[in-house]
């Protein structure tokens, strides 16, 4: 965890590093969506933070002032940029490096790895369902999403542990440390050299050879703009939809209605995935202000960082009625998880496809269970529980 | 009852897909456009309003006839 000086004031000198934060942010965006719709601090070379959906939406809108190429807040901002692609993309180039990267992330694509998916989740319940116990984060949730996609770039899952260093590198521990991130980026980078050019000479039937194949108008991606787009694979999809199945599996197991409920109605599970999707977003985004605008009536001044929570969005009064009760048959449900506007997360239907899976898989062979012990939340740009005491049976 | 899809306003969140596939077809990059037309069979009214009212980029139109 990374110590901070403790907040004071939250509409002056939020912290998203603060352990209030981490451990329950929900009252924190209430109070400011009644105070202050967007805080303001100066930490991290100055910040705003918008909590209403409305806001929200029109940043996630707006690149003519909002720019992508910083997508994290953190206390130093270093030149040149690392690139990766089209997350970190703005308009025009955005569109291009976007069409590369979606093919393989269609519904279609993710049908074909469903079966592959299920294997995977009853593979790792083998593993612990006979000790009536486990840390369903480090057990479970956390080796779905680095499985799948080393299978879908076609690595061993043996690496798995390096991509997950890696991202905690990134996402967590680089917020404040500059070396980490350099170093989480670098491993990244050298790590897909070696495979990139072991394709070179040797064509496979996976992401990596495909995205190296792929065209836009005609043209191939450079090997810095590949390397980047294969580093927003890892980063992207692993600590996020870990968080997303774990958030949902802690739900089920401290809400025994719901759990009873989507074990007797498993047909509702796809529908209680979209509610906890919006309940307990994981991922909050950020951008840059580049050039001076006003959001809900607030001037935003330039060389400031936006704090983009999709999170806060989500449970927003007047978007979603009864915003922090987490209804499972919820039917008008407009959530933000994936972000808005032409940034909306490549991996959304792989994301939706874990966390539909795992649930059920987990339901299916544990259909009652409950916390037993103290769950530990990440902190930064991704929320989700990193131990999730559970018992069974 | 017909539906449209505005084109600049789809970002592929694919919602409008999972809660009623008949009405809407995706392109390669997952975007969503009207079926048949935008047409409407009275069996799927309800879904097209649910699709309706689950897109995050407010991006679907219910034209009543």
């Amino acid at each position: 965890m990374t110590d901070v000086p403790p907040v004071k004031d939250w509409t002056s000198d939020w912290d998203h590093l603060d352990a209030r934060w981490r451990e329950d942010p929900y009252p924190i965006w209430d109070e400011l969506r009644e105070k202050c719709p967007i805080a303001h601090t100066d930490r991290y070379l100055g910040a705003y933070l918008p909590t209403r959906y409305e806001d929200v939406r029109a940043i996630a809108q707006d690149t003519e002032h909002f720019s992508s190429r910083r997508v994290i807040v953190r206390n130093v901002r270093p030149e040149p940029v690392i690139p990766t692609p089209p997350i970190t993309s703005d308009p025009p180039h955005h569109k291009p490096m976007k069409r590369l990267l979606l093919p393989p992330f269609t519904v279609a694509e993710m049908e074909k790895l469903e079966p592959k998916a299920r294997a995977i989740c009853n593979e790792l319940i083998d593993a612990f369902i006979a000790d009536g116990s486990c840390d369903a984060a480090q057990q479970y949730t956390r080796h779905i999403p680095v499985k799948v996609i080393a299978h879908m770039l076609g690595v061993p899952d043996s690496d798995s542990d390096l991509f997950i260093r890696c991202i905690h590198e990134v996402l967590e521990l680089g917020i404040t440390d500059d070396e980490m991130l350099n170093k989480g980026l670098t491993d990244m980078t050298m790590y897909f050299m070696e495979k990139v050019a072991e394709r070179k000479a040797n064509p496979q039937d996976d992401l990596i050879s495909r995205l190296m194949v792929a065209e836009v108008d005609g043209q191939k991606m450079d090997d810095d703009h590949l390397l980047g787009m294969l580093r927003l694979v890892l980063i992207a999809g692993i600590d996020t939809t870990w968080s997303g199945i774990g958030s949902s599996l802690w739900h089920l197991a401290k809400t025994p209605a719901d759990r009873d409920r989507l074990v007797a109605e498993p047909e509702l599970i796809a529908n209680a995935v979209e509610e906890f999707l919006r309940a307990y977003s994981p991922v909050t985004m950020a951008r840059e202000v580049v050039k001076e605008t006003e959001v809900g009536g607030c001037p935003i001044k330039t060389g400031n960082m936006i704090l983009l929570s999709f999170p806060a969005a989500n449970r927003d009064p007047d978007m979603f009625p009864d915003p922090d009760k987490v209804i499972i048959d919820r039917q008008e449900n407009r959530h933000a998880a994936f972000g808005l506007g032409i940034h909306r997360c490549v991996g959304s239907n792989l994301a939706r496809l874990e966390m539909n899976v795992a649930v059920e898989e987990w339901l299916k062979r544990i259909p009652k269970f409950e916390l037993s012990g103290k769950v530990q939340w990440s902190e930064g740009t991704v929320r989700g529980p990193r131990a999730l005491p559970i018992t069974f049976g | 009852m017909k539906i449209k899809v505005d084109p600049d306003k789809c970002q592929g969140h694919n919602r409008c897909k999972a809660i009623a596939p008949p009405l809407f077809d995706l392109d390669e990059y997952g975007n969503a456009s009207e079926a048949n037309g935008g047409a409407v069979p009275p069996e799927w009214e309800e879904k097209a309003r649910l699709a309706v009212a689950n897109c995050p980029e407010f991006a679907i139109e219910i034209i009543e006839e």
